[in-house]
């Protein structure tokens, strides 16, 4: 530990003439960038808001799209809140979905049901279930904790690092491994490979449109394809906005009821 | 048949309805509102002849439109179904019915006084408890005659007129519903589903539907429930009380040949939490029927107490269980014995009851295949709900399904309903 300490402040005495903050580490351990491109990826700001389109292809051809819009709340300890509200299709509209992250620990779930007015409470779940039908996990959307894997820094080009990530309990999991592409200067995850039990690829997740809000990296397009079954589904992301200002209050059962308006505008 | 013809025709609206569709929504944009619905299609049929009523048990077009109106001070919310319902005898409109031409599911207001206070105010659906179909401190009104003939599980719960205030003061969550005038269940009578008459000592439907007397005063037969929540560190604990009259006609008028529903008072508590990758819950409850504290009216039912126990789990990907077990316990039962009419069935001191929900999806979570199943050991009765659903476009989807019945005796709760069992189909357009 005292040895890791004293390797970044190095780097840091190294890398301060640098512009940019994120050059600070010179000589990057593979779980520093997983640290830090899981800070840019999941944790950008103290809050934010996003619409989403996401639209469904099979490998027939056949497309169904889900319009919903997500609330995220950074609280304490690295743990999140989440506040999902589906506009699209009909039959869903209105719905609500609740999620207390614990980093560690199973999240609490709840689904709101509007011709019931029930707040059911979701049992936790297999992550690496699929979120409403599409070929994103549930764990895409919340994060996969950084402790669960063993990181490998691969290979450095000029403008990617490429990781390695190998599960430590592989019974949990259905890929043997997968391989990031983070961003040398964003340290935003621009593409994930996953490869099964046999050593096939099978599965990849990837950020096709990027731009800075508010000085935040951020993935406005990402497609997750379903190799195998030959399925992708395409999320867009818009009208997003960091620092909000969103109080902890309306990630609860009364705003499930009562659905606040930076999700229904 | 009039069923064909009005599938047709429905078929025809929903055609219009798609084409018009998206210059629907910029016009209600426009005003400011938000607009959808659905049209259902329904049809079902006995699997055995019923001496007491007719083979076809459901055959009906519904369609439902949502209107909301929210702005910053609050939501206006206005939901109604129109119902063609063509197994039903009577047609009269009648907005606590349950085969009403229009059946009104909200018309209510919902805003803010203060920070730390939420009214909704009108016609809405009510529900709290922790059961999975099995209902101790949540005594909204429930539609028992929709759950059973295979309309969509939504249709269990009846809407109810009442002011429903939530406060939050930092401690806990204090949510009241004070419905001014009784909103009873929508029991079953008989003209749809035979039950069991005890004053007959036999099965009876259409030809002998159950007659009762309402109170139907307003604020005198009010009814009041409340309850206290708080979500400390994932346990959801909660504590509820009600004042008001039993939901189903419990008892009988001893001057008439009316059912009546007699006075109570519930008191009861939850905890809801995760355990073992799984969520357990457990309710408790204890019913007072005030109009008959010592038990020994053959009239009025005794005082009980209700205990239910529940977990649930996924078992694989996209497969959950969930199982209860549940129990009903008589007060009173020794005066209950020595009171109950000569020639009359005897209800069990302590009622069992199992049940279990299996649910699968497949498909990308458009295939939903669903089990449910109500056991009583003690009643030795059954009643299994089964669904298989699939989503054939965003907008569509067909449905099928069973509602089974089964007991040894024909006087217990789920086994007086065994000529009932039916299976049914559907369709429904969203938009």
């Amino acid at each position: 530990m005292a040895g890791k300490i004293w390797g970044l402040c190095l780097g840091l005495l190294v890398g301060y003439a640098t512009v940019s903050v994120s050059s600070a580490m010179e000589n990057p351990d593979a779980d520093d960038i997983i640290a830090k491109a899981n800070d840019v990826a999941y944790y950008a700001g103290r809050d934010g808001r996003s619409d989403v389109m996401m639209t469904i292809k099979d490998a027939r051809g056949g497309k169904r799209i889900r319009k919903f819009t997500i609330l995220r709340l950074n609280v304490h300890n690295k743990d999140q809140k989440f506040y999902v509200y589906f506009k699209d299709p009909a039959d869903v509209r209105k719905m609500a979905y609740l999620v207390w992250k614990h980093v560690g620990k199973d999240d609490d779930r709840w689904l709101w049901l509007p011709a019931l007015n029930l707040v059911k409470r979701i049992a936790p779940g297999d992550k690496r279930t699929s979120f409403v039908g599409s070929d994103f996990f549930y764990e895409d959307v919340s994060g996969r904790g950084i402790y669960e894997d063993i990181h490998e820094l691969i290979e450095t080009t000029d403008t990617r690092y490429v990781i390695k990530n190998i599960p430590k309990d592989p019974s949990s999991v259905e890929f043997s491994y997968y391989n990031v592409w983070i961003d040398r200067d964003t340290f935003l995850p621009r593409k994930a490979e996953y490869y099964d039990k046999n050593g096939k690829l099978y599965r990849r997740v990837a950020a096709t449109k990027v731009q800075i809000i508010q000085g935040y990296p951020t993935v406005i397009e990402a497609i997750a394809s379903d190799i195998a079954a030959g399925s992708s589904t395409t999320n867009v992301f818009s009208n997003i906005k960091y620092d909000i200002g969103l109080k902890e209050r309306i990630f609860s059962e009364r705003f499930l009821r009562r659905p606040p308006r930076e999700v229904t505008r | 048949m009039k069923i064909k013809g009005l599938v047709l025709a429905i078929s025809w609206i929903v055609a219009i309805i798609s084409q018009v569709g998206a210059q629907e929504e910029s016009f209600f944009d426009g005003l400011g509102l938000d607009v959808h619905g659905f049209i259902d299609t329904r049809s079902g049929t006995r699997v055995e002849h019923d001496s007491n009523e007719k083979d076809a048990i459901l055959g009906e077009v519904r369609l439902q439109t949502d209107i909301i109106k929210a702005d910053d001070w609050g939501t206006i919310e206005l939901r109604a179904d129109f119902l063609y319902d063509g197994v039903a005898y009577h047609r009269d409109l009648d907005l606590e019915g349950t085969e009403s031409p229009i059946d009104l599911r909200e018309a209510n207001i919902l805003f803010s006084p203060f920070s730390f206070m939420d009214v909704k105010l009108g016609r809405q659906i009510l529900t709290w408890g922790t059961g999975d179909l099995l209902f101790i401190n949540d005594l909204f009104p429930k539609d028992w005659q929709s759950f059973f003939i295979g309309r969509d599980e939504e249709y269990l719960k009846a809407p109810s007129d009442a002011f429903f205030i939530s406060l939050f003061p930092a401690f806990a969550n204090i949510d009241i519903a004070y419905t001014p005038r009784f909103d009873p269940d929508r029991y079953v009578r008989g003209e749809r589903l035979s039950l069991w008459n005890p004053m007959l000592g036999r099965r009876t439907g259409r030809g002998d539907v159950i007659h009762v007397r309402e109170p139907n005063t307003w604020f005198d037969d009010d009814e009041t429930a409340i309850r206290i929540s708080r979500n400390f560190r994932g346990y959801e604990l909660a504590l509820y009380g009600y004042y008001g009259f039993w939901k189903s006609p419990m008892g009988m008028a001893s001057d008439t040949n009316r059912a009546i529903f007699p006075r109570l008072i519930s008191y009861g508590g939850s905890v809801r939490s995760p355990f073992l990758k799984g969520l357990f819950n457990m309710e408790v409850g204890r019913y007072v029927s005030t109009d008959d504290r010592h038990g020994d009216n053959p009239f009025i039912p005794n005082s009980e107490m209700r205990f239910l126990v529940g977990y649930e789990r996924e078992l694989a990907r996209d497969f959950t269980a969930k199982f209860q077990y549940y129990q009903e316990l008589m007060e009173d039962y020794s005066s209950y014995r020595e009171s109950l009419p000569a020639g009359q069935k005897s209800r069990d001191e302590d009622r069992h009851l199992f049940t279990m929900r299996l649910t699968k999806l497949a498909m990308n979570q458009n295939l939903i295949l669903c089990l449910f199943t109500y056991y009583s050991p003690s009643d030795q009765d059954s009643y299994v709900r089964s669904l298989i659903k699939y989503k054939v476009s965003d907008a569509l989807g067909v449905m099928a399904g069973a509602n089974i019945f089964a007991g040894k005796n024909k006087y217990t709760f789920f086994g007086q309903f065994e000529k009932n069992s039916n299976v049914y189909g559907a369709i429904r357009y969203s938009y």
